[in-house]
């Protein structure tokens, strides 16, 4: 390509960028608990290769690491992916790919790759986000949790290193930029009053479904959201 | 979880995520695209999220205990509303949890 690229384009990439080595970044924090969650190595390397969702990744070895049930850890794991068939329902038409590419980049769709590409103006600058983004992440996370994994099986005792309460930062900082709206709150608050009342009486990881249970049901039954902010006030 | 089993659940998760990711690459747009689907998600993620930052910082097996995490978590609030990168907010959680059981509390 001997084309300079067009300046929304090479924004994109720089954006993509940022976002990969900043999210990248954090997959020693998910290396370093899936051991200490008492995942192998090898385990641990294959869900950042394979199943590639952080939050995900997070849930399943959160739950593993309470003592619930596989059948537990996978739903867990994979309803909280859901929203990942919603980011490709969206992000497919702006890419138009076929075949095996389109595999390649229903593996990389997720939160970073979907937020870059849609903030993008031209058709050109939305792939060019969507790509570096995915794959950048996709990259630098697989690297960056093998880096953690092995620092973590040399740790030792992880209460002693604080690594429990870093699992429970790691979900707060997740969640913490979807807690804007008014009836996120609210579930929210539900999720903590569910998950206290059920700890102490159910199995380790239906809390969990059942706060997501109740969400459903909100969700499902609730009244039409406000419209987004781009509506005027008389349309309300 | 015996190794056998821990390799099923990741292996098992990993087909499912990759199924969902693939599925919305090829359902026709409309199928996803109606209000409710989308609040409904929304609203799962956060429900599930949050559940998990309970459960990671007040259960110890089967009781609700309040040790060193409740303050690591609640420094952990505190660099987010800063504005802290994620990064910076795992590792300040986790020093603050580790700072006090060095001191001999939680």
């Amino acid at each position: 390509m001997s084309r300079p690229l067009a300046p929304e384009v090479s924004a994109a990439v720089r954006q993509g960028a940022g976002v990969a080595v900043a999210t990248g970044l954090y997959g020693i924090s998910f290396g370093a608990l899936a051991v200490v969650a008492g995942l192998s190595v090898a385990q641990t390397a294959a869900l950042s290769l394979l199943l590639f969702s952080g939050g995900s990744q997070f849930a399943l070895i959160g739950v593993v690491a309470a003592g619930g049930s596989p059948l537990a850890a996978v739903a867990t794991s994979t309803l909280l992916g859901a929203r990942n068939m919603l980011y490709g329902a969206v992000v497919s038409p702006l890419l138009s790919l076929h075949g095996w590419r389109r595999a390649v980049a229903a593996q990389v769709t997720i939160d970073e790759s979907t937020a870059v590409a849609v903030g993008q103006r031209t058709p050109a600058a939305v792939r060019a986000g969507f790509w570096t983004a995915g794959v950048g992440v996709f990259v630098l996370w697989n690297a960056f949790t093998l880096v953690g994994a092995l620092a973590g099986d040399a740790l030792g005792d992880p209460r002693a290193w604080g690594l429990d309460a870093a699992a429970g930062a790691a979900f707060l900082a997740l969640v913490w930029p979807r807690l804007a709206e008014r009836r996120a709150q609210a579930v929210a608050g539900l999720a903590v009053v569910v998950t206290l009342a059920l700890v102490p009486v159910a199995p380790a990881g239906i809390p969990v479904l059942a706060a997501a249970g109740v969400a459903i049901v909100v969700g499902a039954t609730a009244p039409a959201a406000p419209p987004p902010a781009t509506g005027t006030e008389a349309d309300r | 979880m015996t190794t056998t089993v821990l390799w099923s659940t990741v292996l098992l998760a990993s087909v499912a995520s990759f199924g969902l990711k693939l599925a919305g690459h090829l359902v026709p747009e409309h199928w996803l695209a109606t209000a409710r689907v989308q609040r409904t998600s929304t609203l799962v993620t956060v429900a599930l999220l949050v559940s998990l930052v309970v459960v990671q910082t007040f259960a110890a097996g089967s009781s609700v205990v309040v040790d060193a995490r409740v303050p690591a978590l609640a420094v952990a609030a505190v660099a987010l509303a800063l504005r802290a990168p994620f990064i910076v907010v795992v590792v300040l959680a986790a020093a603050a949890a580790a700072g006090l059981r060095a001191l001999g509390w939680g």
